[in-house]
């Protein structure tokens, strides 16, 4: 047989291609319940950071279930449209990334109600944007006062080692503790600034990561984009 | 006789003498990429050594079926296959070592000591010495990762593996967890190298 001719070239990639693609197939198959089951503890690993809770690397699904009382979704005039408990994947797959894409009035919005060990209640709200380089996502838990912010998490898809993937790190994070929502009865989103500058319309702030200016405008119009649809909850859970 | 010494050679070689990363300089990038610390570079040096060792099968046992002109695209379909399931298992088994290392698996396809072996060796060679020679050349390369990664992480962060090693005042050196300490970590790693072996000094 001429190993060199078309017809053979042809049939040689059309049978290798079928081969892999069949291989390949299977392997994604035969995995996919692990892999679902390993990105959503990850997801659940992520939400508890957000609360400041020490977390072991194992049995993170029961960490979750013991912490996490009920997941919500409210719509912006703060009522409560649905409501299940922390096992309900229909609320926690609710993909947050393409929500933050429709217009407010349209959103889904979940909210993670988390019971501290001491008895304390936080409502986590989870948020979805972009940094310089691709998607930025993070998890901000708010106290039962509804304005005042307990503890903050973000993650992020493939921002600048050392400049805007700073944002991961502790010391970005812990300046949100203490920042408040409300002023004067009035939502305003927590503004990311350049250090040394003020917002403009008074909200409470916190210093962007020098080097990091993209990543943390993109912070501050996730916070803003994200967050101000929760503002009719936030204000019903003040009373 | 004679083809029980080649084999040695062919496996031993890429180690110190012929060794793909500081010898040859193929698969810097990833080098860089991924040794801030020890972990993601122990788990990128098996997965490199498990794809070049099964893509050498592969290509060696289909060599002389490969029409000559597709090639370069059959020895990429098969890498590329493999790196997806390499992928996938990690991705089931070792979820956060494959966030750690995102992108860096899937460019194992690009590495150029991948296709550097393929078509230097597998091509030309039967299985088992293809065999050899994949884990060999993955052994050399994941020899040099750790090497860089061992320095960069007890510096860097002050642990090995996630312990800590370093004394609780030791202030860990940001500089050694940026990409440019890798390369110089490698290029003192290369002069160490050619001042002992002074055959391979040009």
């Amino acid at each position: 047989m001429n190993k060199q001719s078309n017809t053979y070239t042809v049939i040689y990639i059309i049978v290798l291609v079928v081969v892999v693609g069949a291989a390949l197939a299977f392997t994604s198959m035969s995995l996919r319940d692990r892999q679902i089951a390993n990105a959503n503890a990850d997801k659940m690993k992520q939400i508890l950071e957000s609360v400041r809770i020490p977390i072991d690397n194992k049995n993170i699904d029961k960490q979750f279930a013991e912490h996490i009382t009920d997941l919500l979704v409210v719509d912006t005039e703060g009522n409560v449209v649905k409501h299940g408990g922390p096992d309900d994947m229909d609320i926690f797959n609710i993909d947050i990334a393409s929500q933050a894409k429709l217009p407010s009035s349209e959103r889904q919005l979940p909210v993670f109600v988390c019971r501290l060990d001491d008895g304390q209640v936080k409502y986590i709200l989870p948020m979805s944007g972009n940094g310089l380089w691709g998607a930025i996502w993070g998890y901000v838990s708010v106290d039962s006062d509804g304005s005042t912010i307990y503890g903050a998490y973000f993650s992020h898809a493939s921002e600048t080692p050392g400049l805007g993937a700073e944002i991961t790190r502790d010391p970005f994070r812990n300046k949100f503790i203490g920042k408040q929502f409300f002023k004067d009865g009035k939502f305003l989103p927590i503004s990311v600034v350049k250090s040394g500058q003020q917002p403009t319309d008074g909200s409470d702030y916190v210093d962007g990561i020098s080097g990091g200016t993209i990543t943390s405008k993109g912070v501050d119009a996730m916070i803003d984009n994200c967050l101000s649809p929760y503002d009719a909850y936030l204000q019903s859970l003040r009373h | 006789m004679a083809e029980k010494i080649k084999n040695k050679t062919v496996f031993f070689n890429p180690f110190s003498k012929n060794n793909p990363v500081v010898v040859q300089i193929l698969g810097i990038c990833s080098v860089l990429a991924v040794t801030a610390k020890l972990e993601p570079a122990l788990v990128m040096g098996m997965s490199v050594i498990a794809v070049l060792a099964f893509s050498n099968v592969i290509i060696s046992l289909l060599r002389n079926t490969i029409p000559t002109n597709i090639r370069i695209i059959v020895q990429l379909v098969v890498v590329a296959g493999l790196v997806i399931i390499v992928n996938q298992l990690l991705l089931a088994f070792a979820y956060d070592v494959a966030m750690q290392l995102s992108v860096f698996i899937g460019l194992i396809i690009t590495n150029c000591i991948l296709m550097g072996r393929l078509e230097a060796f597998a091509m030309a060679n039967s299985p088992w010495p293809s065999f050899l020679d994949g884990v060999g050349n993955g052994v050399g390369y994941t020899v040099i990762l750790l090497i860089v990664a061992f320095f960069r992480e007890l510096f860097g962060s002050g642990t090995l593996f996630g312990l800590q090693v370093m004394p609780d005042g030791y202030v860990p050196n940001g500089l050694m967890i940026l990409p440019p300490m890798a390369l110089i970590i490698v290029g003192c790693i290369i002069w160490v190298h050619r001042s002992i072996n002074k055959d391979i000094q040009e």
